[in-house]
Parts: structure tokens; C-alpha cells; sequence
């Protein structure tokens, strides 16, 4: 039976088994491919996605057990309207290969949803489950600074 | 990216001015101060396709394929420099495979010289070398080379473009060349009118092309300076594609499960479990291990792992124990090579004081964040690949031989790689897709490895050891021998990627070790090679990952041996042999205000590598916090040469670093009952957000060739680690990873 989903504000009939992780929704059956497969296990961040705000791996939640509205990397913003935290990220040249950064942004985006201007011991709280093997993680620090500033001077 | 995809899919000519729509402009010849023999034979004249323009304007094909190393944006402003392009209307493209895309830096580099001493006439042998490249069609991203190989083909192919863009305007107007000029991607007329070059790629394709005087240095206006790189906005709003991402109409998900006693075949296996499972449609036989193919990826995880399949063991020592053995006694016999052997290191030196270590590094996943996969359609007479690889022709020949087709009916498209480090120059995962797509002709199907998958079927980095031996006498080095043992990089891969078995000495196995500029009166390195049949592959700065721990762990042995500064230590070897060394040294010093000396609780060390022509010096501070200890701080000195974009080489430079210190700290690959015991990220980790130091960089532009920055940062990583460790704690740690020794925070 299909399961409704509302992903970036549309709503999708999921005809699916219900164990299918949500990634594997979002990835090969929505087509939403911004939310990258990197472990499967919760271990490296780059699935991590937003259900009502809160940063979760898309990998560990069952199709049917999602709970809210789901926001991806592509319901953040676009290449035409990009959300302020990917124009820090963009102004921080962050990425390299840029595989892991959809969820970095994610994860940091749902910090600073919840916290406006993050210390740096409270950015390693919320950013140490994201890997990422280019080590681009002092530009991401200083990204999320930036879009920190930015959010507080809008 | 939907402009550029239709211009991918219009698949253009490579070796013809003249395009349907548009017009490719190439080199009719290198500028060679030396008549090279290599380069006169037939088919010599074709151009090499870099810049495509058509009714909506210019593409740059870029030669080498973008990895997160940045190599697009850089030749994109090589090109764009000379073309006189608007930034903001650069496009690029990834080449097809096609021998006119062959690296010419990569064979160059594969000449038994030390980089730093090399004279102008052994500079002129390398580039005669380079040729060679353009014979066998190399078209390998690697080696840190894209720079060497593009400086002067893509500002040559740009400013050739430009010029016949001029010509076609001038018998458009009927007005001189000289009195033209162009700008932001328009030629312009003396009364100001302007034509773009989109409205003259048809006729410049009927122009004779002309190659002009490159500009000088001192007009570069994107040569140099740190551009807006074109990849960031597509990779912050998930837009960019990779290999994973490749979508295609009735696309179907498959994975691959293949022995995990590597190289060995199934015994048998049964697929009813998995054809039981929801969403599974096939197993496919693969001979090594089996495909599932399914309606979603993780559907066929889940099938793959129901297959129940017996396997044939492995053709290796079975256990990490033996594996070390075999390593250990292939310092027996005769060395393979004896690159160095400087003075005499068998009689002792009166009054000096001898030290000997031996030192480990372990076998090493690249663990790229995006698995293995590849797409694949296969329908009969022709096969279409989409895949990030970092060797488009060797893919092409391989798949095709496997799916009994010619190279030629084998269309590539090189995507975004989500990480490569080496791994992406192999070809396997390409050829599983096309096996697997022969099986499912006339469906487009992408195989998937599982991150498990990806871990425990590498091309690994070898696992080595070292012994070295050193004298000092006054406070300086005056013996060191050093002797490096374990499986060969170069033996398999070449095997593999060009399908040659190289013989003689094996360079790529002691780099690192043999061509460090100290002076050192009596030096010797002597490489020794491991027969084991293991997949050993190229890890970010190859050799030197695992030289740079082995001849910097024991610099430092040395110094305090010889109760010196470390860095003064080295300082003294290196000043009279290279200044640009030196000066890195000088530098790093400067920036991390380096005393000798530091408070309880902190520790600093220093480490100096040489590779891929570019020296760099690294000073790591680590902090003792209640018994856990932190990497606070890296400082970077590195000597480019010329620094062709300052912000991508320091993202390099201290990606590098991170690179090896995940390494130093957290990873080894080792084995059991013949299988990789390490499955995922878990048990391989790496630095992460809050045990990455704080970083400083400084490029230096005093060395006499230009050097790459993909890999140089690396090697000198992982002894500043364990240089500074030993400096807090006094503990000498000679073997890899380091958290087997120290309490490190995770």
C-alpha cells in the first residue's frame, strides 16, 4: 500500500516496502539525488536530511516510521535561490569533492535553525557525525560562521 | 548542466575542426625548444579538442577530470585567460576518452631523478618523455600533474581560439586584425561593435587556425588568483552530478558481492533466497561473486547479502601475520632497487654515535565518500558508461573487452567523482556495470558497492616496512641507510592500467625516501619488493604516503640523537643542496613561531617531504587535555613554483593533511581468514570536525618548476604527528596508526 510522503513541501504516494530506508526513497524511487549514500549506517552524515526541522540520517529511518515533513538538499534552496547558509558555503569555497556537503548543510543548517550563533565547541557538538575525507572541515567552520553573521544581520 | 549534457550527448568529433553546430579549436603543434622524433608520426596533426563553442557559447573540455582537487576551474582559467572569456560564462566539460586528452606530466615524472637536483638537461629529457604520453593516449588524472600538463596546452588551445576568432571577425567586417580586440567572450570592432563568439564559431570553423604568443605573466587578470570555483554552487544545492546520480529512464539498481577472499572465484552459489525478496529480479553470475539487480539499491543490498555463496580462498597469506612475514622477509636477497648510494655506508665513522628503528605502516582503504558504482546500458552494437574514473581510456578498453565490443562503440561520460585519492584509476567497478548491463541489454542499469562492499575490495596502499640506519657526529647526519620492504604499486597497476609489466627499479616504491634533499654525505636507499598476490593501488601520494613517515620519523630520530633542534637539524642537511627547501623550512618556522621549546602539556613536530615537485614543510602542535590528546594545530609551508590559484592549492595543501592524518591516526586495513576486516566507517575512521587541527598555509613561489598540490601534502603529515607525539610524551611511535599507542581524541 502506498505511504504518503511530503518532502519539500510536496507530497509523494511511496509504493514501497516499509523497511526501505528513506534515503533509498528520496534517492531511487523520488529521485531526489542531493542526499548522498556514504555508509549506511549513521556513520558518515552525508544522508542526513531535515524531518520537521530536525537534522536526521535518512539512512536509519524506515519509510514508514518518518514522521514529518521531510526537507532535502534541494528543498533548501536552488542554484537560482540558494539559502543563505550555501551562499556562505559557496562565499568559504568549502567544498572539494563535495560529496558529503549536502549533509553537512543540512546538519548545519538545522543547528543554526536552533541556536543562531553556535560557539565553536557547539559547532563540533552538531558537526562531528559528518565525515568528510577531503578534510574541509575548517572551511565549513568558518561557512557556518559566516552564515551565522548572516542570519543575524537579516 | 543541462546545456553542457546536450552538448556531451551531441557526442562532437575528436580530431575535427568542424562540428556540426559548432567548432572545436585546437594545438596544431606543441612549442618543443627540441625537435622530438615522438611527435612527427602519422596523425600527428589532429588537434586537441579544449574549447568548444556553439550557438550558446564556450565550453572548456577539460583534459582531467575533477575529483574535488579544483583541476576544472584551474584549466578553465587557463584557457579563459587567453580566450579573454567572462568568468561568469565559463562552462566545462569533462573530454571523452580520446588519446588527444593524454597527460603529458604523467611519464615525465616516472624518471629515476631526484626533482629538487634535476638540470636543465634532464628537464628537457623529461619533456621528451612526456611525448611519449601522447603515443599511448595516457589520459590519466593523477600523479598531481593535471598543472605541469595543462599550463601551456590550454592558454596555447585559448589563445589559438581567440586568434582565428579575430580572423573570422576580420573577414566577416573586412577590417585588419590588429585594429580588432576582444572581450568577456565578444570580438569588438574599432567603432565598438562587437560580435560574440558564438555568433562567429561557424565561420571560424572554416579558418585556417593560427597559434600566437601566449600573453605575459604580468596581464594575467584570472592566472593566479583565487577564482570562484565552478563546481561550488552545484555541490551546495545537490544539483552536481555524480556517478551515483546518474538517472536514466527504466534505470534499474543493482550491487555487486564478490569474494571477499580477493582475486578468488565461487565454488557455488544459490540465488533462490534473494529472487525470493521484494524488489530483487536477477542474480547474476559474476564469477568472482554476484550481482543482484533490483528496484532499488538498497533492495539489492539487501538480496546480495541473502545469495548464499561458498567461496575459493584467497591466493595470500590468510592472516595479517603472515602477510607481515612475507614483507619482513623480502628484505632477504638482493634489492630491487638501490636508488641512492651516496659515500659509503658500511664503515663506521669514528666519534659518531649509531642509531637504528624500524618502522610499520599498514595496508590503507582510500574510503572515498562516494562508494564504488557505475552506470551502464548496453544494447547490442554499442555500450554507454557513465562513471567518475580517473583513466577514461583505460575504462573504455576495459569495458569494452569485457562485453566483447570495439573501444569505439563504448561511449563514456565522466561524472563529478565524490573522492578518488587513487582508487578511480582503477577500472574494476566500471567493468562489473558493463558485464551487468550485458546481462539487462536494452536496460539502463547502476551498480552500487555497498560501503562494505567498497572497504573490503580495494586497491589498497601496501603495507611496508623500514629499517633504517643512521650515524651523527658534531650534530649532523653523516650515515643513513634506509631500507623499504613490501608489495609493489607500480608491478600491478601498470599491469593493469597500460598493460605492461615494468621491470628494473621500481621508483614509485622508494620515492620519498631516496630523493629528499639533505646533505648527506653517506646515503643510501634500497627498496625491496613483496611477492604477495594482494590488489595494491596509487593512495594519495603514492610511495611517499608511506616514505615520508619511515625517512621523516627517522630524521627526527636522528636530530634528538644528535641532541639537536629538529628543525635546525635539517635545516643545516638542506640549505646547501636546495634553497627552496630550505626556504619552506625557513617559513614554517616563521609562521608557527617555532622555538625548539614548548610548555608542559603541548608538543610540537616538524616534518619535510619532497614530492610531486613540490617541497613542503608541516609543523603539528598536539595538546595533552586530561590524558586525551588533540591535534590543535598544522602550519604549511609548500613551494609551488608558480601558484596557478592560491585558494584551491591551499584547500589542497591542508585536505592533504587531513588526509594523512586520518590515516596516521585511525586507519589500517588488515586481514583475517583471507578477508578485510575493516567494513565501514566505523572501523576506519577519520578526522573529523572536532579532531581536525586549525590550519595555516603558505605558498611559496621561489622553486624553479612548477610542482603539483593534489598529493605533496600528505607525506609529511603523518611523521609531524608522530614527531609532535613523541615531543609531548616522549614515547617514539614507529608504527601506524597511532592510536594503538596514544590515547588520542576521537
Amino acid at each position: 500500500m502506498a505511504i504518503p510522503l511530503k518532502i519539500n513541501g510536496e507530497t509523494h504516494q511511496v509504493d514501497l516496502p516499509d523497511d526501505v530506508p528513506l534515503l533509498w526513497v528520496l534517492r531511487d524511487e523520488i529521485g531526489l539525488t542531493g542526499t548522498k549514500y556514504g555508509c549506511g549506517v549513521a556513520a558518515c552524515g552525508a544522508c542526513t536530511v531535515q524531518i520537521d526541522g530536525e537534522a536526521v540520517r535518512s539512512c536509519q529511518v524506515a519509510l514508514s516510521d518518518v514522521w514529518g515533513d521531510v526537507t532535502t538538499i534541494e528543498g533548501l534552496g536552488t542554484p537560482d535561490a540558494m539559502a543563505k547558509i550555501q551562499e556562505a558555503w559557496v562565499e568559504h569555497q568549502v567544498a572539494q569533492c563535495g560529496f558529503c556537503q549536502s549533509g553537512q548543510i543540512m546538519q548545519a543548517a538545522a543547528l543554526l535553525a536552533g541556536n543562531s550563533s553556535p560557539t565553536d565547541a557547539e559547532i563540533d557538538d552538531a558537526m562531528s557525525g559528518n565525515l568528510c575525507r577531503c578534510g574541509t572541515y575548517p572551511r565549513i567552520r568558518a561557512a557556518i560562521q559566516s552564515a551565522s553573521q548572516k542570519l543575524q544581520e537579516a | 548542466m543541462s546545456r553542457i549534457g546536450k552538448i556531451a550527448r551531441r557526442s562532437f568529433l575528436i580530431g575535427s575542426a568542424a562540428i556540426v553546430g559548432g567548432v572545436a579549436f585546437g594545438i596544431y603543434k606543441i612549442n618543443q625548444p627540441v625537435k622530438n622524433p615522438l611527435t612527427t608520426g602519422p596523425g600527428e596533426a589532429a588537434l586537441n579538442p579544449f574549447i568548444f563553442i556553439d550557438q550558446n557559447g564556450v565550453t572548456i573540455i577539460t583534459p582531467r577530470a575533477e575529483m574535488g582537487q579544483g583541476t576544472q576551474t584551474t584549466l578553465a582559467a587557463l584557457a579563459a585567460e587567453e580566450l579573454d572569456l567572462d568568468w561568469k560564462d565559463v562552462r566545462v566539460l569533462h573530454g571523452p576518452p580520446a588519446a588527444a586528452y593524454y597527460n603529458s606530466a604523467m611519464l615525465s615524472s616516472s624518471l629515476p631523478f631526484k626533482e629538487y637536483a634535476m638540470s636543465e638537461f634532464q628537464h628537457t629529457l623529461a619533456d621528451q618523455l612526456s611525448k611519449a604520453g601522447k603515443l599511448i593516449g595516457l589520459q590519466i588524472t593523477g600523479g598531481s600533474t593535471a598543472m605541469q600538463d595543462g599550463f601551456d596546452r590550454l592558454r596555447m588551445a585559448g589563445a589559438s581560439a581567440r586568434e582565428t576568432l579575430i580572423l573570422a571577425a576580420s573577414d566577416r567586417w573586412g577590417i585588419a586584425t590588429r585594429k580588432l580586440r576582444t572581450e568577456n567572450g565578444a570580438v569588438i570592432a574599432p567603432d565598438g561593435t562587437s560580435l560574440r563568439y558564438e555568433e562567429l564559431a561557424e565561420q571560424a570553423a572554416k579558418t585556417e587556425v593560427r597559434q600566437p604568443e601566449l600573453r605575459d605573466r604580468s596581464t594575467w587578470r584570472y592566472i593566479g588568483k583565487s577564482m570562484p570555483r565552478l563546481d561550488q554552487v552545484a555541490k551546495v544545492t545537490g544539483t552536481a552530478e555524480f556517478g551515483l546520480d546518474v538517472r536514466r529512464e527504466g534505470m534499474k539498481f543493482a550491487t555487486v558481492r564478490m569474494n571477499p577472499n580477493l582475486g578468488a572465484g565461487m565454488i557455488r552459489f544459490d540465488p533462490a533466497p534473494a529472487l525470493d525478496m521484494p524488489g530483487v529480479e536477477k542474480v547474476i553470475d559474476m564469477g568472482r561473486g554476484v550481482a543482484v539487480v533490483a528496484t532499488n539499491t538498497w533492495l539489492a543490498f539487501r538480496g546480495a547479502e541473502a545469495v548464499e555463496i561458498e567461496w575459493e580462498a584467497a591466493p595470500y597469506p590468510p592472516e595479517q601475520d603472515g602477510i607481515w612475514s612475507a614483507i619482513d622477509a623480502s628484505f632477504e636477497g638482493k634489492p630491487n632497487s638501490t636508488l641512492r648510494d651516496d659515500g659509503d655506508i658500511e664503515t663506521p665513522i669514528e666519534g659518531s654515535t649509531t642509531i637504528t628503528a624500524e618502522y610499520r605502516v599498514p595496508f590503507l582503504a582510500h574510503a572515498t565518500m562516494e562508494p564504488q558504482n557505475a552506470t551502464a546500458l548496453y544494447t547490442g552494437d554499442e555500450l554507454e558508461m557513465w562513471c567518475g574514473n580517473q583513466a577514461p581510456t583505460v575504462v573504455q578498453a576495459r569495458c569494452a573487452e569485457a562485453v566483447g565490443l570495439e573501444k569505439e562503440q563504448v561511449n563514456l561520460t565522466t561524472t563529478f567523482m565524490g573522492g578518488a585519492f587513487g582508487r578511480r584509476g582503477e577500472y574494476d567497478y566500471a567493468v562489473y556495470a558493463a558485464l551487468v548491463a550485458k546481462e539487462m541489454q536494452g536496460t539502463p542499469v547502476q551498480v552500487t558497492w555497498s560501503r562494505e562492499e567498497d572497504m573490503t575490495h580495494d586497491f589498497y596502499r601496501p603495507a611496508c616496512i623500514g629499517r633504517f640506519t643512521g650515524a651523527v657526529k658534531d650534530g649532523r647526519a653523516v650515515q643513513l641507510a634506509g631500507a623499504v620492504a613490501g608489495p609493489s604499486v607500480a608491478l600491478g597497476a601498470t599491469q593493469r592500467l597500460i598493460g605492461i609489466k615494468p621491470s628494473g627499479p621500481d621508483l614509485v616504491h622508494v620515492e620519498g625516501a631516496y630523493d629528499q634533499p639533505y646533505d648527506i654525505p653517506n646515503y643510501r636507499i634500497t627498496g625491496h619488493l613483496t611477492d604477495v598476490d594482494l590488489p595494491i593501488g596509487f593512495w594519495r601520494s603514492v610511495g611517499a604516503s608511506v616514505n615520508g613517515f619511515l625517512h621523516e620519523s627517522f630524521m627526527d630520530e636522528l636530530a634528538h640523537a644528535a641532541g639537536q633542534d629538529p628543525l635546525q637539524f635539517r635545516l643545516k642537511l638542506m640549505r646547501p643542496v636546495h634553497a627552496a627547501s630550505a626556504g619552506c623550512l625557513d617559513k614554517v618556522r616563521e609562521m608557527s613561531d617555532w622555538t625548539g621549546q614548548t610548555p608542559d602539556g603541548v608538543g610540537r613536530g616538524l616534518a619535510f617531504s619532497y614530492s610531486f615537485g613540490t617541497p613542503v614543510a608541516q609543523v603539528i602542535e598536539v595538546v595533552d587535555e586530561d590524558g586525551s590528546i588533540r591535534i590543535n594545530k598544522a602550519w604549511i609551508a609548500c613551494d609551488v613554483g608558480l601558484a596557478l590559484d592560491p585558494s584551491i592549492i591551499e584547500a589542497q595543501m591542508f585536505g592533504a593533511l587531513m588526509y594523512g592524518l586520518s590515516a596516521a591516526c585511525f586507519e589500517e586495513i588488515t586481514f583475517a581468514g583471507g578477508a578485510v576486516e575493516q567494513q565501514n566507517f566505523p572501523d576506519f575512521d577519520a578526522l573529523r570536525i572536532h579532531t581536525a587541527p586549525q590550519v595555516e598555509v603558505a605558498i611559496l613561489e621561489n622553486n624553479a618548476h612548477m610542482g603539483g598540490v593534489g598529493e605533496p601534502g600528505t607525506p609529511p603529515s603523518m611523521p609531524a604527528l608522530a614527531n609532535a607525539l613523541f615531543d609531548l610524551t616522549g614515547i617514539r611511535a614507529r608504527e601506524l596508526p597511532l592510536s594503538k599507542a596514544f590515547d588520542l581524541l576521537i
